[in-house]
């Protein structure tokens, strides 16, 4: 941490002061370097990712064949799949650790962890992060509560399986489900301690923003990828909280006999002494975080989609003060609709009709970024790189599943739908589909910048997109119809409905595609550790980007700059500036990075 | 059939992996070159972007042409035809706006494919665009908010006018139990506290409580046909969801508290199995059923539509089987049933 204060004071003395010796253990383990941290967060939540998808393949195979016999189940899930077949508690564990894991794992920790990391300090222009230490322990313990939500796998009962958002009572009682018992604990303690993770990373981000950032970089030329890390960090930081106190109380009720979420139950032949309670009041505080974390999963992803997407369309990003601005507005509202998942849970229909309201409101900031997108491909001169086509894709998504949520977001069409494989379609495009996107675009776009200059193969990458992109459709177009029929989500198996016989086929088309996808993930794998280690050295700035992380050498070290750290005198979207003769600002270059003071005779305009 | 589903997966799995690898050969070859798009890279990838749109498209028309049967029938409840007009309105506008912008979205990438030396427009910013597209959304959700919010209102205002049948829908884990208020149509009082299963009193009626002595508990629902029905619901253990859906009805049960639901079922179940898209289905499922009957395989007896109220909101292990059978009938035909059925006073063990 002195580090990086003293880099602050003493900018010129920088040099030296940093090759200094680093062990091992300080260079790749307990690192403060924010771009270790940053690579840190990429692996641990790939690794997350992996087992996550993983457990989706297999319920889905499950869902597709009901009650058949498979020997990867056995093999993976031992005594949960006697015979191969599948057990109907394992697979609501399946399904509830698949969600928590995609949602804050991967989408969380693993998108919004490594991109706020690696792009803070590099695209400020920045030495670290304000606290190295703090963040630091944020990795380390985010890395505890993966471990220990690995290890609630394996508990005797089994993992929780009360589904992602762990409603008691089915949560809070091991009588419902066997679940319910030490592997609920362990859930609730893994995401404690993530909790705490998110906020010392959440308020370090928020602080290094407005702290640290060089001459000249006013908050109307941050990158858009910054304005989303930001506030992304500041929805977490008034949201997780409240999921703290959710979890805190859920475990008082469990462990220590309080009533805050239980009230009158009777449950295998005996009255429980509960009274009072509200599941309902659970759900609230749930909620409370549970919907702005869609927002802190999904904004990150957007902002990574404006830079890369600017940057290949050799274009500035069209609108950006509106794109900022519906960044704050998507913030705001994320953080008072709450009550859309709650409308027929049993709380006053007038506030079903406020959060209608809300809800719907939130398509318009939501609109006028899909528009701005579209807009910022109109003539440009589209570099279709990976990152680029995996952006392009994120827009695709976010409006598929976008236009969808006008019909949750209703009150009134909720009331069928809700908990059908409608909302599980809608919410898989809207999020998590367009989180992934915007993952592997930074992950395509950025890669250089981790791995000291090393790029990855681009020709692996188009297969890796193609076929992601076809299978994505291909799995929740069709599930839209599975909702609307009456489905109902979190079920083992269908068979007990002769209504539902008929679209045992619509499933395992679905399935096909996610194992196809789930395949094409392999090819993303393969490209990703073989290109760390073989990648070959592409030029410094090889996507011609403006922001100021491609100024910075391409080896690793402390502090991000030899010598001073660039100023900034221009915003990060000066792409195919003409000058009033129609020539490109520098002559021959169709970009001009930030650092590059304004041209004699070239005209700074008001974004 | 599954062993046939199972090789084509395994199939197109060595597919994958075969192209996969001829892919990285090739890529093998050309490690020389950089891995930076070049204009090859991008007249590829924009044709693909192209075609990607039609795949949007051609997904989007198979999936109604394949699947628009396997949905819903038409409501058979009273508010369920209004409920079903909003969401076709809403479908149209979403479907208006998917295929204009996922085109708009696609068509660009495949226009505007990068060529070396082309020079793009620098276009940072118009106010007048900005504010079409945000005024636009504004008063299309303005129209549907509206719409949505008195349709909502109507549902939930849940009272007492028009003489309503009272019913209590039980749930817990895995079943569903419902209770009518028998002749006084008011239902006793209860609490899990007051369950005593020696006495076969399970749902925890008050037996001091004289309007619960003519209480009628049932496994089957059964309501008659253009009366209203408030359902009132509890749960005994877990959160549980009362789903209806061909009555577009769906209310959470909530152990703690009672939560209310109202409709007026308007389609007898005789009257909807004569529904032509309801023959269909029936006659289509029907012969899935056939075939595994023909192969000896469970879930093989021919079936015949009912209504049916489904449990929807995760509640254990056997979640996915928590069900009971609707009946919608004449008024004749109810109160026939309703006399042949018991009061909890009549089922009511004697102490021990």
């Amino acid at each position: 941490m002195s580090a990086t204060a003293h880099a602050h004071i003493d900018d010129h003395a920088h040099d030296e002061h940093h090759h200094h010796k680093e062990t091992f253990v300080t260079k790749y383990i307990f690192s403060q370097d924010h771009k270790m941290i940053s690579k840190q967060y990429l692996i641990t939540g790939l690794i997350m990712g992996i087992i996550g998808i993983a457990m989706s393949l297999m319920f889905r195979m499950q869902l597709a064949w009901p009650g058949e016999s498979f020997p990867i189940f056995e093999a993976l899930l031992g005594k949960w799949a006697p015979g191969g077949v599948m057990d109907a508690d394992v697979y609501l564990a399946l399904v509830t650790i698949h969600g928590t894991i995609m949602v804050f794992f991967v989408l969380t920790a693993g998108l919004s962890g490594t991109f706020s990391n690696l792009l803070i300090p590099l695209q400020i222009g920045a030495r670290d992060m304000a606290s190295g230490f703090l963040n630091m322990v944020s990795y380390w313990l985010f890395f505890l509560s993966s471990v220990i939500m690995v290890i609630s796998l394996f508990v005797e009962a089994g993992p929780a399986s009360a589904g992602w958002t762990i409603y008691p009572p089915l949560s809070a009682l091991p009588q419902a489900q066997g679940g319910s018992g030490m592997g609920m604990t362990l859930w609730l303690v893994s995401m404690a301690i993530f909790i705490a993770s998110s906020l010392l990373g959440s308020l370090n981000y928020i602080v290094t923003v407005i702290n640290l950032r060089t001459k000249g970089m006013s908050m109307t030329r941050l990158p858009l990828t910054i304005w989303a890390f930001l506030v992304t960090a500041i929805i977490g930081v008034i949201s997780f909280p409240v999921l703290f106190s959710a979890a805190l109380l859920l475990i008082m009720d469990r462990s220590f006999g309080t009533s805050f979420f239980l009230s009158d139950i009777f449950i295998q032949g005996e009255v429980l002494h509960y009274q009072g309670g509200s599941p309902v009041l659970y759900e609230h505080l749930f909620w409370f975080l549970g919907h702005p974390e869609v927002y802190i999963v999904l904004l990150p992803a957007l902002g990574i989609t404006s830079e890369v997407m600017s940057t290949n369309a050799r274009k500035p990003i069209f609108g950006y003060r509106a794109m900022v601005a519906s960044i704050l507005a998507i913030a705001f509202l994320s953080t008072i609709v709450w009550g859309h998942h709650m409308f027929i849970s049993g709380m006053n229909p007038f506030l079903g009709s406020v959060f209608t309201f809300t809800t719907l409101l939130i398509a318009i900031p939501s609109a006028v970024k899909a528009f701005n997108y579209i807009t910022t491909l109109w003539k440009g001169n589209l570099q279709l790189n990976p990152g680029m086509l995996f952006s392009i894709g994120l827009v695709s998504t976010f409006i598929s599943g976008g236009l969808t949520g006008i019909i949750l977001g209703d009150s009134t069409l909720d009331i069928n739908v809700h908990d059908t494989y409608f909302v599980v379609a809608h919410f898989h495009l809207v999020m998590g589909i367009s989180a992934l996107y915007g993952l592997f675009a930074g992950v395509y776009h950025w890669f250089p910048k981790m791995f000291e200059g090393k790029m990855m193969n681009k020709n692996l990458g188009y297969v890796h997109f193609w076929v992601t992109a076809v299978c994505a459709y291909g799995v929740f177009f069709p599930m839209h119809f599975v909702g609307m029929a009456g489905v109902p989500r979190r079920y083992y198996e269908n068979t007990a409905f002769p209504m539902f016989d008929e679209l045992t086929d619509v499933n395992v088309l679905i399935t096909i595609f996610a194992l196809i996808a789930g395949l094409a993930q392999l090819v993303f794998l393969y490209n990703f550790i073989s290109s760390i280690f073989y990648g070959k050295k592409g030029p410094q700035n090889p996507w011609k980007s403006n922001t100021l992380e491609w100024t910075a050498p391409q080896e690793h070290f402390h502090g991000n700059w030899h010598g001073e750290i660039p100023h900034v005198h221009r915003w990060a979207y000066d792409y195919s500036k003409t000058d009033k003769n129609g020539e490109y600002v520098i002559p021959g270059q169709d970009y001009v990075p930030q650092h590059i003071p304004l041209q004699d005779d070239e005209e700074e305009l008001n974004h | 059939m599954t062993a046939l589903l199972t090789i084509i997966v395994l199939v197109l799995v060595a597919i994958a992996i075969w192209q996969m690898t001829k892919i990285f050969e090739l890529s093998q070859v050309r490690t020389m070159n950089s891995q930076i798009a070049n204009d090859t890279d991008n007249k590829n990838n924009g044709y693909l972007l192209f075609a990607f749109l039609i795949f949007i498209y051609g997904i989007t028309i198979f999936s109604f042409w394949k699947y628009t049967k396997f949905l819903l029938p038409e409501a058979a409840s009273e508010h369920g035809g209004g409920y079903d007009y909003l969401m076709l309105i809403s479908f149209v506008i979403i479907f208006i706006v998917q295929t204009i912008t996922q085109a708009l979205l696609h068509y660009f990438g495949y226009k505007y494919r990068g060529v070396e030396g082309k020079k793009a427009l620098f276009f940072a910013d118009n106010n007048m665009l900005e504010a079409v597209w945000t005024i636009i959304p504004v008063i299309v959700l303005a129209g549907l908010i509206l719409w949505g919010l008195y349709t909502w209102t109507n549902i939930m205002d849940i009272n007492d006018e028009d003489d309503p049948l009272i019913v209590e829908l039980y749930a817990q884990q895995f079943n569903w139990t419902a209770r009518y208020g028998g002749d006084d149509n008011v239902l006793g009082d209860a609490s899990v506290r007051m369950i005593d299963i020696d006495k076969a009193n399970v749902l925890g009626l008050d037996e001091a409580d004289p309007n619960a002595s003519d209480d009628i508990i049932v496994k089957e629902l059964h309501l008659p046909v253009g009366r209203k029905v408030n359902f009132k619901m509890r749960s005994q253990d877990v959160l549980h969801s009362a789903y209806m859906p061909h009555f577009r009805a769906q209310m959470n049960c909530v152990p703690g508290m009672i939560t209310q639901f109202s409709f007026t079922p308007i389609t007898t179940t005789e009257e909807m199995r004569r529904n032509p898209d309801v023959v269909d289905k029936v006659k289509r499922t029907n012969k899935l059923r056939a075939q595994r009957a023909a192969n000896g395989e469970d879930n093989s007896d021919p079936w015949e539509f009912d209504y049916i109220l489904l449990c929807n909101k995760i509640c254990g292990k056997s979640h996915y089987n928590m069900q009971m059978k609707i009946i919608v009938e004449t008024q004749e035909e109810y109160d026939k049933w309703m006399a042949e059925q018991k009061t909890f006073k009549e089922t009511m063990q004697p102490a021990p």
